[in-house]
C-alpha cells in the first residue's frame, strides 16, 4: 500500500504531511508525558523488529500464496497508541529512505494510510473497548482480526481518495475502489491473523506486556476527545482538502452532461423557477462554495468550515431537542 | 539470497557507498536534502501531459550519478518496489483516455499514452532522487540535517536508534527463518501453526535486547537527552550547490525548455 511520489501531487502530499503532523506532534507530547526515558530505545528496538518481520513470508493456508505483517495495529497493542504511531512514522521514513518503498513526498500520505487508522481507530476504537474487562485468547483473537481488516479498508479508501484527488488517474472512483477495497480485505485478513498469532503466544509466555501504559489509565471514552478529534479532521477535509478538489463535474453533473450537454438546465423561463432561483441568489452566502464575486481559493476553505459548522449546529440542536444528552439518572 | 539476507546486503551497500570520497559526499547533508526534496515537488508538480517540460530532470539525475559515482545497475534495482504499482495505475489511463495528443507519422499518441509515461518517469525520477541522497549522504547525516530543520529529537533519535538496530534484527530473524527452513523445507513461508511462536520468539528476544540497550545508554549518561556529534560547517561550495540546482529546476518549471532547444533548429 505505499505510494510513490508520482501518485500524489504537491498539494495534496503536502495537506497529508500537515495532518500527519497534527497526529505526530500530539503522539510526542502523550510521549512526553509518560515521562519513561526508557520508551524511546523501546520504540527504535521494536521498530527494528517489525521492520525485520516485515521481510519474512507467512503461508496463507488453503492458497498456496503467502502474505507479510505491517505491524501497525500490532506496535500500537505492544507500545500503546502514541508511541506506536511514532515507531510506524520511523519505519515508514526508513523504508522510504533504504529500500526506495514510499517516496519522500507521498510520506504524509503513506504513514495517514498505514499509520493512523492502525494505530488509533483500531486501538482506541476496537482492542480497547474490547480488553477493558481483561484479555482472553478469544478477544485478542477477534480484535486483531476486527482491527487489521478495518483498518486496512480505510487505509486502502484513502489512497484511492488522495490518487484521485492528485489528478494522477483517470480511472473512474468506482472502477478503482472495486479494484482495491477487495485485495485489502485478504492481506487485512492476514494481517490481523498474524497479529493475533503473536498477541495470543506474548499473552500466554510474558501477558505484563500487553499491559501499556494507556492500557494502565484505564480511561473511560472521553466525549470531548472525540470532538476535538473530529474537528481537527473537520478543519482538514473541508478547510485544506477542499482546494485540492477535482474541478470535473460529479456524478449527477456529469451524467446530465452526457445526455443534456450541460450540467445546468437551461431556464424555461417559468417563473417559479425564476424566482426560486432569485430567493437562492439573495440568500447563498457563499455561492459556488466561494465568496461573492471573488475567485480566491480562501473562499472555498471557508465555505467547507463554515457548512461543517452548521451540520455539526443542526445537529446538535437535533440532539438537544431529542433529548440525546439527558443523563440517565443514578440509581440510589 | 533471501530476501533477509538481501536487506542488509543493501543496508551495508548503501553505507559504502556514503562514506566513499567523492565531490558529492562532501556537499552539507541538509543542502542535499533540501535540493533533493525540491527536486521531487518539482517533478510531481508538472501536469501529466507535460511530458516534454520535465525531461531536462534527467540532467540533475545524471550529473549526481557521475558525481556520486554510484553504480547505476544497483540503483535500477530500487524501482522494482515502487514502479509495479505506478505502472498499474498508468496503464489505466491508456484505456480511459484516448484523445489524440500527438502524430508521429501514421502512429497517434493518445492522452492517455502521454499521461501512463509521465507517471512513470515521475516515480523513475523521484525514487532515483531519494536514493541518490541517501547514497551519497548515509543515515546519520540524514539525521543531522533533520534536526537542523528541527524535526522532533524523539523522532531523529528513534530514527538513527532504529537503523542501528535494523541490521542486528534482520540477522536474527535470518537465523531464526533459517533454522525453520532447514526443518521444514519446500515450504514456501512460514507455516500458520508457528506464526505466534517464531515471531513472538523474536517480538521477546527484541523487547530484552530493548531493554540491555536501556540499560547500556544510562550507564554511558543517557538521561532522555539527544547529543549531537561535531558541527558540520557550511562552505561557498554548498550554497553554490544549493542556488545552481534550484536556479536550474525554477528554469524547467517555468520555460519547456525542451521545446526551446527544438526551436533552435526548427
Amino acid at each position: 500500500m505505499h505510494m510513490a511520489d508520482a501518485l500524489v501531487s504537491p498539494a495534496v502530499g503536502l495537506v497529508m504531511y500537515g495532518a500527519t503532523a497534527a497526529a505526530a506532534g500530539y503522539s510526542i507530547y502523550k510521549v512526553r508525558l509518560e515521562e519513561n526515558t526508557k520508551k524511546v530505545p523501546m520504540m527504535a528496538v521494536m521498530s527494528a523488529f517489525v521492520f525485520a518481520t516485515q521481510m519474512l513470508n507467512f503461508t496463507i493456508p488453503g492458497t498456496g500464496s503467502s502474505g507479510h505483517l505491517c505491524g501497525g495495529f500490532l506496535l500500537s497493542a505492544i507500545l500503546g497508541p502514541y508511541a506506536g504511531f511514532l515507531s510506524m512514522i520511523v519505519i515508514l521514513l526508513t523504508q522510504c529512505l533504504l529500500f526506495a518503498d514510499g517516496g519522500l513526498l507521498a510520506l504524509g500520505a503513506n504513514v495517514w494510510n498505514m499509520a493512523f487508522y492502525g494505530c488509533f481507530l483500531g486501538y482506541f476504537c476496537i482492542y480497547r473497548p474490547m480488553m477493558k474487562k481483561g484479555f482472553s485468547n478469544v478477544k485478542l483473537g477477534i480484535s486483531s482480526i476486527l482491527a487489521c481488516v478495518i483498518t486496512l479498508q480505510f487505509g486502502a479508501f484513502s489512497v484511492v481518495l488522495e490518487t484521485l484527488l492528485s489528478g494522477i488517474t483517470d480511472l473512474p472512483f468506482g472502477t478503482f475502489v472495486a479494484a482495491m477495497q477487495p485485495i485489502h480485505l485478504a492481506i487485512g485478513l492476514v494481517e490481523g491473523l498474524i497479529s493475533a498469532a503473536v498477541l495470543i503466544f506474548i499473552y500466554n509466555t510474558r501477558p505484563e506486556l500487553l499491559t501499556n501504559d494507556e492500557m494502565k489509565t484505564n480511561k473511560e471514552f472521553s466525549m470531548k476527545k472525540l470532538l476535538v478529534i473530529l474537528s481537527i479532521a473537520v478543519v482538514v477535509c473541508a478547510g485544506g482538502i477542499s482546494l485540492v478538489a477535482s474541478s470535473n463535474p460529479d456524478g449527477l453533473e456529469w451524467s446530465m452532461e452526457q445526455v443534456a450537454g450541460s450540467t445546468e438546465l437551461e431556464d424555461s423561463g417559468d417563473s417559479a423557477y425564476a424566482t426560486a432561483a432569485n430567493i437562492q441568489d439573495t440568500t447563498a452566502l457563499l455561492p459556488d462554495y466561494a465568496f461573492k464575486d471573488s475567485d480566491s481559493a480562501v473562499g472555498t476553505s471557508f465555505s467547507g468550515i463554515l457548512g461543517a459548522a452548521i451540520v455539526a449546529g443542526l445537529c446538535l440542536v437535533i440532539c438537544l431537542a431529542f433529548g440525546f444528552f439527558r443523563h440517565k439518572k443514578k440509581k440510589a | 539470497m533471501s530476501k533477509l539476507d538481501n536487506a542488509i546486503y543493501e543496508i551495508h551497500d548503501l553505507d559504502d557507498l556514503a562514506v566513499r570520497d567523492t565531490p558529492l559526499t562532501g556537499i552539507h547533508p541538509l543542502i542535499k536534502l533540501l535540493v533533493t526534496v525540491f527536486f521531487i515537488i518539482l517533478t510531481v508538480s508538472f501536469d501529466k501531459y507535460q511530458l516534454s517540460a520535465m525531461l531536462p530532470g534527467i540532467f540533475y539525475i545524471l550529473l549526481v550519478f557521475l558525481a556520486g559515482d554510484i553504480p547505476f545497475g544497483k540503483s535500477m534495482k530500487k524501482l522494482r518496489i515502487i514502479l509495479p504499482l505506478v505502472c498499474m495505475v498508468g496503464l489505466f489511463n491508456v484505456f480511459f483516455d484516448r484523445i489524440p495528443v500527438l502524430r508521429l507519422g501514421t502512429f497517434v499518441v493518445t492522452g492517455g499514452m502521454m499521461s501512463a509515461v509521465t507517471l512513470m518517469l515521475k516515480g523513475v525520477f523521484s525514487v532515483l532522487a531519494s536514493y541518490l541522497l541517501i547514497a551519497t549522504t548515509g543515515i546519520d547525516k540524514i539525521c543531522y540535517a533533520l534536526r537542523l530543520l528541527h524535526l522532533p529529537k524523539i523522532i531523529v533519535l528513534q530514527l538513527s536508534l532504529t537503523y542501528r538496530y535494523i541490521t542486528v534484527l534482520l540477522g536474527e530473524a535470518n537465523t531464526i527463518f533459517c533454522a525453520y527452513i532447514l526443518r521444514a523445507p519446500r515450504q514456501k513461508g512460514v507455516h500458520f501453526k508457528v506464526w505466534g511462536p517464531l515471531i513472538g520468539q523474536l517480538l521477546l528476544r527484541s523487547m530484552d535486547r530493548a531493554n540491555d540497550l536501556y540499560d547500556s545508554m544510562v550507564l554511558r549518561g543517557y538521561r532522555g537527552a539527544f547529543y549531537v556529534g561535531d558541527k558540520i560547517p557550511f562552505h561557498l561550495k554548498d550554497w553554490m550547490y544549493l542556488i545552481l540546482w534550484t536556479g536550474f529546476f525554477v528554469l524547467m518549471r517555468c520555460f519547456n525548455l525542451v521545446q526551446l532547444l527544438g526551436g533552435l533548429f526548427v
